[in-house]
């Protein structure tokens, strides 16, 4: 199996480096070897990626792009919180793929020696205030949430949420009393959307993604608190092939139009 | 009960020896994990981990929602129990299932539906608030999440004493004049002390260990409502070392409670 393996894996170089000679000489041998590779070159096979819990949607849409562009490739995912992920895959959980939400996660992940190569970020998220809907507080800043009477949730300083929370109250000088300190972002969207408190703070996307159960109120100090996310196929990969056209998906056109829709920024 | 006694005379039968083999692994999956926190412990920052200042509130407050979820599994426990050991109604064995639902029920679940009663949008959230009432993020709303996941382990527990112990000696001091209260002060309770007591360890038990109703109900928030499992799911995050802690004085407290269970059920005629 080992050996077929490396076989293709030497053909598909082969392949890759007879395209990378007569795409030299003219544009048209380029295309028609790269849309009509033989069977080798193809990408096949069952990859498993660990995604940071807020990539689930546009995640599950790439995965399944993935499969369509790719017949016989299979993508599976683990979501979870950033450090979970991290904790089991130094426990030895078998995985191609990690997603962080955070640089901070996939710097422990590169110091455990998990990473094959050099983590790539793909996309940005920022705060964003969140009410329930129509904002019946009237919270039209970041320093109306330290008005008296209302009641704001956020995630836990142990968080990456609530890093970036404590970051932007630095930077506002505004103090925040909430009533609840979550320990995942969720966790604060779903105090907002069962209508539980007046206010709470949770990720552009988390608010995209919410749709009309809750209201986003956009603030200009979310700019000091931008969690940037990274990519990177892990060593243990039995299938690195895939792994990597993942990844290459995710950072490319195709992955960036989706996850821009979902409401994430470029890196 | 009477019928496993009747051995006399026989031989009596040994288990058979290969039982303690699965028995043995059984065992094992139970002990090694502990075996695991301990050999985790960063022993020598054990004691400052465990009496940092938010360690210091978690436990405080986990011990003094336990007890107050504890004495509210009491007082409408009891005569829960006693209304399903000894009432006689229609639909009582339908009342019965829904009753002790949250024994199987998943505490998340729990605390969404107690979400949905007593949070600001629920059922009642309105009279709440009406009255001034505010449960959400307050300490009122851990006892309640504890209460509703504890009630039926003391009700259950009640209810088998109570069926154990028979209504003979009641019917006796009903037949001597006995009024129903002064029965039930005087007769029932007594012989069920041990029973309820266990109850009450168990409920206690299952208090200190809650989570997914008090995370879904409650909030977080040190000394209010942070108990402490959500300490030890916070500290996970960042400092590990800190969770494992906080996990060993949960365990020593959970065994402090077993071995106290089981003195009283030594005690108790069983």
């Amino acid at each position: 199996m080992r050996s077929i393996f490396s076989v293709a894996v030497a053909a598909l170089g082969a392949a890759a480096l007879v395209a990378s000679c007569s795409s030299s000489q003219t544009d048209t041998a380029s295309t028609t070897t790269g849309s009509a590779p033989p069977a080798p070159t193809s990408i096949t096979g069952d990859i498993t990626v660990f995604a940071a819990a807020s990539l689930k949607a546009t995640f599950t849409e790439l995965g399944a792009q993935m499969e369509k562009d790719n017949p016989g490739t299979k993508v599976t995912f683990n979501f979870a919180g950033s450090s979970d992920l991290v904790t089991q895959l130094t426990q030895g959980a078998p995985a191609d793929v990690f997603a962080s939400a955070d640089t901070n996660n996939m710097t422990k992940a590169v110091d455990a020696g998990l990473v094959a190569n050099d983590p790539v970020n793909f996309a940005t998220n920022t705060l964003t205030i969140v009410t329930p809907p129509g904002n019946p507080k009237q919270i039209a800043s970041f320093a109306d949430l330290a008005k008296p009477g209302t009641q704001v949730v956020v995630c836990a300083p142990q968080v990456p949420c609530g890093s970036a929370t404590e970051k932007v109250e630095q930077a506002t000088g505004v103090t925040l009393t909430p009533v609840s300190e979550e320990s995942a972002v969720t966790d604060v969207l779903g105090k907002i959307t069962s209508g539980q408190a007046d206010a709470g703070l949770v990720y552009v996307t988390d608010a995209k993604g919410a749709g009309d159960k809750v209201s986003a109120v956009p603030f200009p100090e979310s700019s000091g608190a931008v969690n940037t996310y990274p990519i990177a196929v892990l060593k243990e990969s039995k299938n690195p092939a895939a792994a990597q056209k993942f990844v290459e998906l995710v950072t490319g056109p195709e992955g960036q139009k989706v996850l821009a829709a979902a409401g994430f920024a470029a890196p | 009960m009477t019928e496993g006694r009747r051995s006399g005379g026989l031989i009596q039968v040994g288990l058979p020896t290969w039982i303690y083999l699965p028995a043995m692994v059984g065992a094992l999956f139970v002990i090694v994990p502990l075996v695991a926190i301990l050999l985790k412990i960063d022993w020598p920052n054990f004691i400052p981990l465990i009496t940092s200042e938010s360690s210091r509130a978690a436990l405080v407050l986990s011990l003094k929602t336990a007890t107050a979820s504890t004495a509210v599994c009491v007082l409408i426990g009891v005569p829960m129990a006693l209304v399903l050991a000894r009432g006689r109604f229609p639909g009582k064995s339908v009342l019965r299932a829904l009753l002790l639902l949250p024994l199987v029920l998943p505490p998340v679940v729990g605390g969404i539906a107690l979400l949905y009663t007593f949070g600001r949008q629920g059922l009642l959230g309105h009279q709440l608030q009406l009255l001034g009432i505010r449960i959400a993020f307050s300490t009122t709303a851990v006892v309640l999440a504890q209460s509703f996941v504890s009630l039926p382990f003391l009700v259950v527990s009640l209810e088998g004493a109570l069926r154990t112990a028979g209504t003979n000696y009641e019917n006796i001091a009903a037949t001597l004049g006995g009024r129903p209260t002064t029965v039930l002060r005087t007769v029932t309770l007594p012989l069920v002390i041990p029973g309820l007591m266990s109850g009450a360890v168990l409920a206690f038990a299952r208090s200190l260990g809650e989570f997914g109703a008090t995370l879904t109900f409650a909030g977080s928030l040190q000394g209010v409502t942070r108990t402490l499992p959500l300490e030890i799911y916070l500290q996970r995050e960042t400092d590990p070392d800190a969770a494992v802690a906080l996990s060993l004085l949960l365990i020593v407290v959970a065994a402090l409670i077993v071995i106290a269970s089981a003195s009283h059920r030594l005690a108790g005629p069983v």
